[in-house]
């Protein structure tokens, strides 16, 4: 795909997420509305990701996986936090001044029946995006633009004049990820896009995701709580847990050398689909459940739950630590 | 080894739709025997959940019906009971855990009331008794702080915690078989966990059988003895979970296990996808519904249904070409 910019000049670190916090407020009174509290969705997280990457963003709920995604996107306010995309900051941009900058990042959701405009056609849904930003051109030109685009997902050229509804849940999610290229974007932001989906399609999905990677060069954030769908498409994986990255690892680190308490808690509660690795599996499986975001644990916010729990960890926060090869973790067993 | 405690024959259940008739469970047939748990697997739409409702009789008719089948459970046939015999065995003897608690506890009853009902209904406990047996319960599904909790609301509760105490429920009069439809799906990786050993140790330790319907094949190859694999409303494959995870003999069952990752597996090969669409019930091919997805699908296959039949010893296999799959 042509890009406007030569992909040279382009900087290495496509995406640099600095110290970033998501509070959302929480209201209450019936006559006087006041702040009696805040969600810290997303409480300090730091994080890059390099251009032709996959960064896996992991997690269970409330974790701020997605929150993360739309913080960066600025789809959602930031509290305070940097986030630079390709060598510009634009946490404290207006809508007027991302509006050029959204052409480059996209976001494929996960719900393929929920984010499709069910009356309009194919062809409206993934050209809109050039319309929006008057990239349309005549008529001919823009045809053939949505037809390419409709190709480069997999989909037939004369798909272009049905509804949503006449398709399945794997075809309407390449039909998202036509529209989320429309604009040639270089990351693309891909929250939860195979878990709504059946078993037999996601790997569909999967595969034409590394596909359009290996072809147009692209950078993917991919958001999902499935540690071995994350696993199989991300270069490096960061796992996440109230609001915070608590460990970013290559994929092979990962599952070799997990550092992280709650990332061997994650690994060992996923299981694996072979009867005869699971029967020889040490089964450790830690208790309780994700505490409220609006009051987490003092210290490192995993001790209520970790098996490995010290003195230390009820009242000191942990703070990441940069290990070899890219690797980081914050937790005060490594502590070095 | 005796007759099994359940015995499903022949199993059809038609929903009569705008678009026609549609049948989603097809000429199902399988067993359990007491102790075992029984994994029915499979995608949206292949007939799990459909067959798990169809045993206790709890679809909605209309626009449901069983059209055909046996259902043998302890010497009886659960399909010719009349309304009243057949409330007596729900939430008694088969007891049922659904994906949603939320949706199947009372938002405006305790917790150990709903617990207790079933103990009150069918042992004709008296209340205060009964009320006792589900702190005992709670207890025993390791809620923290059982006593007081029994007292709780449901919204009080987290998605484990009520997931807990559906297990609580179904333990309360000690069933012979517990049914648990995708019991897990809406909880988080590390709860599940947590959950699905509960229900597994509490299943073992009363010796109750266990239907676990679910699509999740690492679930199945943790937890289930035994496995069915379903696609369009049929069995297609049904043997012992390691027979089946190491010589599988259904195409199907074969590329579900090519396309899903492994964590255990080197990271960076491409996945190898089912092409095409789930079938849809309303219009399924004459042959083998699966044989507009397979590989090595030939005439006979498009024209032909393929029987389930005996592959290897116990392992079934509905493939016209069974015995050239991991022969």
């Amino acid at each position: 795909m042509p890009s406007s910019t030569p992909d040279s000049v382009l900087p290495k670190t496509v995406l640099e997420v600095r110290d970033l916090k998501v509070h959302f407020p929480v209201m209450a009174g019936a006559v006087v509305r006041k702040q009696v509290g805040s969600v810290k969705a997303v409480d300090g997280v730091s994080f890059d990701v390099r251009r032709g990457e996959t960064l896996g963003l992991v997690g269970e709920s409330g974790c701020g996986k997605s929150t993360t995604g739309l913080a960066v996107l600025r789809m959602i306010d930031i509290t305070s936090g940097r986030v630079v995309f390709e060598g510009q900051d634009i946490s404290g941009l207006d809508r007027g001044q991302m509006r050029p900058i959204r052409r480059r990042m996209q976001m494929v959701y996960q719900d393929p029946f929920g984010s499709l405009n069910p009356r309009m056609k194919v062809s409206e849904i993934v050209g809109e995006p050039l319309e929006v930003h008057g990239l349309a051109g005549d008529r001919a030109v823009y045809r053939e633009r949505v037809a390419s685009l409709l190709d480069m997902v997999g989909l037939l050229p004369d798909m272009a004049d049905r509804y949503p509804h006449e398709f399945s849940g794997g075809q309407r999610q390449r039909i998202g990820i036509a529209r989320a290229l429309a604009l040639e974007p270089s990351l693309i932001i891909c929250d939860e896009p195979v878990s709504a989906l059946d078993v037999s399609i996601q790997a569909q999905v999967v595969n034409l995701f590394q596909e359009l990677q290996e072809r147009l060069g692209l950078t993917y954030v991919f958001i999902a709580h499935d540690l071995a769908v994350v696993r199989h498409i991300s270069h490096r994986i960061a796992v996440m847990y109230l609001g915070r990255i608590v460990e970013i690892a290559s994929r092979g680190e990962l599952y070799r050398e997990p550092l992280h308490p709650y990332t061997q808690a994650l690994l060992a509660a996923i299981p694996i689909p072979d009867p005869e690795v699971e029967a020889s599996r040490p089964q450790q499986i830690i208790t309780g459940e994700v505490p409220s975001a609006m009051r987490p644990p003092p210290g490192c916010r995993f001790h209520t739950r970790c098996p490995q729990a010290m003195d230390v960890c009820k009242s000191v926060d942990p703070p990441m630590r940069e290990m070899a090869g890219g690797r980081a973790v914050a937790c005060h067993l490594h502590a070095g | 080894m005796g007759a099994p405690l359940l015995s499903v024959r022949h199993l059809s259940t038609e929903f009569r739709t705008e678009r026609g008739t549609v049948r989603a469970v097809d000429d199902v047939s399988f067993d359990l025997k007491a102790g075992e748990t029984l994994a029915i697997v499979g995608e949206s739409g292949s007939g799990k959940s459909v067959t798990a409702m169809s045993i206790l009789r709890l679809i909605p008719d209309p626009p449901g019906r069983i059209t055909a089948g046996e259902v043998v459970f302890g010497g009886q046939d659960l399909l010719k009971l009349d309304d009243h015999a057949i409330r007596a065995i729900r939430g008694n003897r088969i007891a049922m855990i659904f994906q949603e608690p939320m949706s199947s506890l009372n938002p405006s009853l305790t917790v150990g009331l709903q617990i207790a009902e079933p103990i009150n209904l069918h042992r004709k406990t008296p209340w205060a008794k009964a009320i006792d047996m589900a702190a005992e319960l709670l207890a025993r599904v390791r809620l923290p702080d059982a006593k007081s909790r029994v007292k709780s609301y449901p919204h009080q509760f987290s998605g484990g915690m009520r997931q807990r105490a559906m297990i609580a429920m179904a333990l309360a009069c000690q069933p012979q078989l517990i049914i648990a439809d995708e019991p897990t799906t809406a909880l988080d990786v590390t709860v599940q966990a947590q959950i699905l050993a509960l229900l597994k140790e509490v299943t073992r330790a009363a010796n109750s059988a266990l239907i676990l319907i679910t699509h999740d094949l690492g679930v199945v190859a943790r937890y289930a003895d035994r496995v069915c694999v379903m696609y369009g409303g049929r069995i297609v494959e049904a043997g012992p979970a390691r027979e089946i995870y190491a010589r599988p003999r259904h195409p199907y069952t074969i590329g579900l296990m090519a396309s899903i990752p492994r964590l255990d597996q080197e990271a960076g090969q491409r996945l190898v996808p089912i092409e095409g669409q789930p079938p849809n019930l309303a219009k399924l091919p004459a042959g083998c519904a699966f044989a507009p997805r397979c590989r090595r699908a030939t005439e006979i296959c498009r024209n032909e249904r393929p029987s389930l039949a005996q592959s290897a010893p116990d392992h079934l296999s509905a493939c016209h070409f069974h015995a050239q799959l991991n022969a």
